[in-house]
């Protein structure tokens, strides 16, 4: 399935401040945030605006990423550069409104990724193709996959309205 | 099987006997507030509508709040544009409850829904804003969503995917000591859950130090539950909450009042004994760095910031002015006030606590969120530690990822501002009149 390498290889308790900051909250259109994604790390962010990042590449980070402000602009920045997460763990809001967007976010407990590293997410399992480990992941809460098989939350929801008589 | 306070309400809210934790539901919204992310929220309302053929109206205008509060007035071209945009959608939506910048019925969105008695027990509530578990101080189910999941909720008056948390009780027994308060309370307990310790729970909040704190502690235990990642905080309602709503909030109907079971089953029970907490600091970069006054007192600071919706009240205010009255802000720092609504500012003009702050070398603000995200006023310099009785100090937080932000509660606030470090109010020396 999705084949990606670790473009950023991030620690415990990633909050949305640190990922989309505070200061730039007044651009709220998924089109135009993701200029700002990572904006204080300097050289990451030229990197993503540079379009040096491919597609499908890798954020990897330990427990509690996405912590912090309900700001979707967090997720929509990421979700620009079709880039994928992996962390030992998601905060709660981060993880609904990357399902309602479509960003790929996997939650994968033990998982070990350095920058550099070119991981491999199938079959319920995330594997390190560079160091050879497998680890398990943690399927998302029940009842989201509707969302993800109709491509997010509007196409849901509209589907759901139109159903309506 | 007995129920918690959230699994009651939510069965309640959805018309059923019962709710499992784990169960999915998809209860009404009693109400539904965004402040300028509201801007954000039309831009995907629409969407769901684009194609359908129908009117894009929202299921009930009676049930959506708007508040302007994070950059009010507006700081740039962008922002003010947003608010118009708001504003349009307000009108013409024919929503009442919007707080535009106004110096009457304006201020920060978790402390006008309280006072304005928009929030009940047994409501379920959410907001496009982490801190929406603010709420729950009043016996409602409320939480933070983000703006696409807001949108849906304007279309379809209900919020899905809810799992019935399990719940982490917390009785809180024997009286605060002096110069020790409901903020010291919370820092304390993130700390001990750690920042992601109640993901996907609530807090149920119990005993003798909760039934006697007034809905303004409450408020910051409830504002704060976050911070170790609850999906709420709640406070089962109780004399304290009917006095409030009808006394301060205005509030004529009868409410529902209930609370959880005797027989209620929690993932986990912790027992505080209040009366030996001490002031507590949450240091950089994340709230669940917790440490007690004594580890970090005397740390030079250059900004103190005192307000917002988790410690912007009236009697955080009065409690700073009491500190400060008649002594001095010291020159190596700056102090600012941000009361958390203009209703606070104009009361605690009354009262005069802002001439005492002010006279102290405070710089009163107009209400609203102010330096607590950086986006605004107040931001720090490289290198520049601020003290805050804000809710967060990530990395970045207050407009400047090279700086620092430590928070405490208001009394820490205000005798630090008087040294210009971190300082106990209970061993504050320089006498009053000193200035």
């Amino acid at each position: 399935m999705a084949k990606g390498k670790v473009v950023l290889a991030l620690g415990d308790d990633i909050s949305t401040d640190i990922i989309y900051p505070g200061r730039f909250m007044a651009t709220v259109l998924p089109k135009e945030t993701p200029q700002f994604a990572f904006v204080d790390n300097a050289e990451f962010n030229r990197r993503l605006k540079a379009k040096e990042i491919p597609a499908g590449s890798v954020i990897a980070a330990g427990k509690n990423f996405g912590c912090g402000s309900s700001r979707e602009q967090a997720v929509s920045c990421l979700k620009g550069y079709d880039l994928a997460v992996v962390a030992k763990g998601i905060a709660r809001i981060f993880l609904q409104s990357a399902i309602n967007l479509g960003l790929n976010i996997v939650i994968c407990p033990e998982v070990e990724a350095a920058a550099g590293d070119e991981l491999e997410i199938a079959g319920g399992q995330v594997r390190n193709l560079t160091s050879g480990k497998s680890f398990a992941i943690t399927p998302l809460p029940k009842a989201r996959q509707a969302i993800i098989d109709a491509g997010g939350l509007i196409p849901y929801t509209r589907g759901l309205l139109l159903a309506r008589r | 099987m007995g129920m918690t306070y959230a699994q009651k309400l939510l069965a309640k809210a959805c018309g059923r006997t019962q709710a499992a934790v784990g169960d999915v539901l998809e209860p009404p919204v009693s109400l539904a507030m965004s402040h300028e992310n509201g801007a954000l929220v039309i831009n995907q309302f629409d969407e769901i509508f684009q194609g359908t053929g129908r009117e894009a109206k929202a299921w009930d205008p009676e049930r959506i709040a708007l508040i302007f509060d994070h950059r009010v007035p507006a700081e740039s071209a962008k922002t003010a544009t947003n608010q118009k945009k708001i504003r349009e959608f307000v009108a013409k939506q024919g929503i009442r409850k919007f707080h535009d910048v106004r110096g009457d019925v304006g201020g920060v969105c978790h402390q006008i829904l309280p006072e304005n008695g928009y929030v009940r027990p047994g409501y379920v509530v959410v907001g496009t804003d982490s801190h929406t578990t603010s709420h729950g101080a009043l016996g409602a189910f409320s939480f933070g969503i983000g703006a696409t999941e807001m949108a849906s909720v304007w279309t379809l008056g209900r919020i899905l995917n809810v799992e019935v948390p399990g719940t982490i009780k917390v009785v809180v027994d024997g009286q605060f000591p002096e110069g020790v308060y409901p903020k010291d309370l919370i820092l304390y307990l993130i700390g001990q859950v750690t920042s992601e310790g109640a993901n996907f729970k609530v807090f149920e909040f119990h005993g003798a130090a909760i039934r006697a704190m007034s809905t303004s502690g409450r408020l910051v235990l409830c504002n704060m539950s976050v911070e170790a990642g609850a999906t709420s905080g709640l406070v089962p309602p109780d004399e304290e909450t009917r006095r409030y709503l009808k006394e301060e909030a205005g509030v004529r109907e009868p409410l529902d009042c209930f609370g959880p079971d005797p027989d209620a089953v929690y993932d986990q029970t912790i027992t505080i004994d209040a009366s030996r907490l001490e002031p507590q600091i949450a240091c950089p970069h994340t709230v669940d760095n917790v440490k007690p006054i004594s580890a970090v007192a005397g740390k030079k600071v250059q900004q103190i910031v005192i307000g917002s919706c988790t410690n912007g009240r009236l009697d955080d205010l009065e409690i700073a002015a009491r500190i400060l009255k008649g002594r001095r802000v010291d020159d190596g720092t700056r102090l600012l006030v941000f009361p958390a609504s203009w209703r606070i500012y104009r009361e605690a003009m009354k009262s005069g606590a802002l001439a005492d702050l002010a006279a102290a070398g405070a710089v009163i603000c107009n209400p609203g969120c102010g330096p607590c995200l950086g986006v605004h006023q107040g931001a720090l310099g490289d290198k520049e530690v601020a003290l805050a009785t804000t809710n967060r100090n990530f990395k970045g937080r207050m407009g400047n990822p090279n700086a620092e932000v430590y928070l405490c509660s208001p009394a820490v606030a205000a005798a630090s501002a008087i040294t210009g470090a971190i300082t106990d109010p209970r061993t504050l020396t320089v006498p009053q009149g000193a200035r």
